[in-house]
């Protein structure tokens, strides 16, 4: 391996990504979207679970007051006048309404099949006869974006990771540019690790950017070390980069590529945990949710920010994701074609 | 019709032998692509690679570029096995390559450059290639002969001393072409071995010291231009109007149809024109030529080059 020649290519591929305003343009803006999109959503106290609609003349009249109607004083709830009737009940038939509440003829109506509105009910029996009683919950609670976000950072990094070094090989080698460059002393080795450095810092400065700016505008925790956190960053970004490298060793259609990132890139969507803990799932699922590389840096990253481990403490996720990295990079070098035939 | 002037065995050409081929195969599929090629290629040399498409020309000249490997057969580059010092020592212009997207002239040199451990000076290939007002523009917006330009830059920035051109001047103006062979024939007189494929007699006329003409995968002749002419033909081409020939005459298979008029190959030019005005011919449009590559490649291969 020639470092001079690594070099080259990286530079060569860097300086064809900055100039391609508008794949440059769609790396910046889609996380930028995300982080505004998760701040306006997020913004407040957080995220309200529940809606309540509540009779009233007019849209914008003034509701009662808590100490009036106990059930106003409901926390993480959103209660919205509704002047007609009609319309209300059919928001609580599609479930955009949880509940829906006259004072003035001290009914309720409510959706037999939701959930939410199933446990309003529950708790409106509370606030009249039976007042249940408050039990306090010790301890720190974790908001849903403080676990959201490296969810939404380490999907965007797979997107990003997958398709932008697995089509841009297959578009060299369709062009045959890695014709080319396959009649000078450049070896496949080379050029596979030119491909993987010069979307590895893609990557970490457009994800760095975000994690700051997303820090700076939601506020979420981080109890472990910043430069740990980098290096699971950095070791999770190799090993997706590298299933990408490895999915566009041989394949000469761009639909093809296509086609396998995707089948790739959607089970991590799914499985890894990005929206969801995925705890309770059935087995033959937990298994395939190891088996994937987003499923080690989230849950390394959120054991970092959320309880402050240490690289030692989530050295298993790392290994997984260095053996990721090295299979598939050792596959795509020996699988590796120059040509499209 | 499988002849060979010189025989490579014979100790006829004193200088050192570049490339080396022994019965050359290729197979892709059921397709047999190059069926048992032999070829010696001295150093300083120019050979042509002559034959309609089809004939196997680009899978020859990538065999001989290591780009495809040989079904069966050998290819000696100076004695070894094409390996690690072919490729630093050989220059490789495809016919079709693509660059890579957003790169000025300037940097694809440079990024060529780096990829070997001798390069030139990129402000030198530059200037060898006529590239030097157009260093900075982006590659995607150059024209047809500059793009022809800066590939054979790129081909020329590891000082290779073998060059392998693969049509490089289809699709050119005259114009461009012409700049390019001036370009070749510089290139040349470095001592530059160089392999070319062409679809143009004139290019290969104009360039080549040895021509190989291909047809289905063989070698059907090879040997200097005039070698070969001298070879094939004594006589002369007579040329006349279509109209100007009875239609007895036209089916009797001595003329063939050249654009509106009819050609035909003669040894002795003297009986020819006797037996022509014995039959009453109108010989008042009558041209008489000498050879050319062209009739040698149609009379050997049966089809016009461009077909």
């Amino acid at each position: 391996m020639k470092l001079q020649r690594v070099i080259a290519i990286t530079h060569a591929r860097n300086v064809e990504f900055l100039r391609d305003r508008s794949a440059l343009g769609w790396n910046l803006l889609l996380p930028v979207l995300l982080v505004l999109g998760l701040a306006t959503i997020f913004s407040g106290d957080g995220q309200a679970l529940y809606k309540v609609g509540v009779v009233a003349e007019s849209p914008d009249a003034v509701l009662p007051v808590a100490e009036v109607e106990p059930l106003m004083g409901l926390a993480f709830t959103d209660f919205v006048a509704q002047a007609d009737h009609a319309r209300a009940l059919r928001l609580v038939e599609r479930h955009q309404l949880d509940l829906l509440v006259d004072f003035g003829s001290r009914r309720y109506w409510v959706n037999s099949s939701s959930p939410k509105g199933y446990s309003l009910v529950r708790m409106l029996a509370g606030f009249d006869d039976r007042p249940l009683e408050r039990a306090v919950v010790s301890g720190e609670q974790t908001r849903y974006v403080d676990w959201l976000v490296p969810g939404i950072l380490g999907m965007n990094m797979m997107f990003s990771c997958l398709f932008g070094v697995g089509y841009v090989i297959v578009r060299y080698r369709k062009a045959g540019y890695l014709k080319r460059l396959s009649a000078t002393p450049v070896r496949a080795a080379e050029f596979l690790v030119a491909q993987v450095l010069s979307r590895l810092l893609v990557i970490m400065v457009v994800t760095c950017g975000v994690f700051v700016a997303t820090e700076w505008i939601i506020g979420f925790p981080v109890v472990g070390s910043h430069a740990a956190l980098l290096v699971v960053a950095l070791l999770g970004a190799i090993a997706m980069i590298a299933m990408g490298v490895a999915v566009a060793a041989r394949t000469t259609s761009e639909e093809l590529a296509n086609g396998l990132l995707n089948l790739v890139t959607w089970p991590m969507m799914m499985v890894s945990g990005v929206w969801f803990s995925i705890e309770g799932a059935p087995t033959p699922v937990l298994w395939l949710a190891q088996a994937l590389p987003l499923t080690h840096l989230l849950e390394a990253a959120r054991g970092i920010m959320l309880d402050g481990d240490s690289l030692m403490a989530v050295s298993g996720h790392l290994l997984v994701l260095a053996g990721i990295a090295v299979a598939c990079l050792g596959l795509g070098a020996w699988g590796f074609r120059w040509r499209e035939r | 019709m499988l002849f060979r002037l010189f025989s490579s065995g014979e100790n006829v050409n004193p200088e050192p032998i570049a490339l080396s081929v022994r019965q050359l195969h290729k197979h892709f599929g059921d397709i047999h692509a190059v069926r048992g090629i032999d070829l010696d290629i001295a150093v300083g040399e120019c050979l042509g690679l002559l034959g309609p498409n089809g004939a196997g020309k680009t899978t020859t000249v990538e065999l001989l570029e290591g780009i495809q490997v040989p079904s069966r057969g050998s290819v000696v580059y100076r004695g070894e096995a094409l390996g690690p010092r072919f490729r630093a020592e050989a220059g490789i212009q495809f016919q079709h390559t693509a660059l890579q997207d957003f790169l000025t002239v300037r940097e694809h040199l440079t990024l060529f450059a780096r990829l070997y451990d001798a390069p030139l000076p990129v402000d030198e290939v530059l200037q060898r290639c006529a590239l030097e007002a157009l260093s900075d523009r982006d590659a995607r917006k150059l024209s047809g002969g500059q793009r022809q330009r800066l590939l054979l830059g790129i081909a020329l920035i590891n000082d290779p001393a073998v060059l392998f051109l693969d049509e490089p001047t289809t699709g050119l103006d005259p114009q461009a072409r012409r700049n390019f062979w001036s370009l070749v024939k510089s290139i040349k007189a470095d001592g530059k071995t160089v392999v070319l494929t062409t679809h143009y007699m004139e290019e290969a006329y104009q360039l080549c010291d040895r021509i190989a003409i291909m047809d289905h995968g063989r070698i059907i002749a090879q040997g200097t231009p005039s070698e070969l002419l001298a070879h094939h033909f004594g006589g002369a081409v007579l040329s006349l109007p279509q109209t100007a020939l009875s239609a007895e005459q036209r089916a009797a298979g001595d003329w063939r149809a050249a654009g509106d008029r009819m050609e035909s190959v003669v040894a002795d030019v003297d009986a020819a024109l006797t037996a022509l005005r014995r039959s009453g011919t109108s010989l008042q449009q009558l041209l008489i030529r000498e050879h050319t590559l062209e009739d040698l490649f149609i009379e050997l291969t049966g089809e016009a080059l461009r077909s």
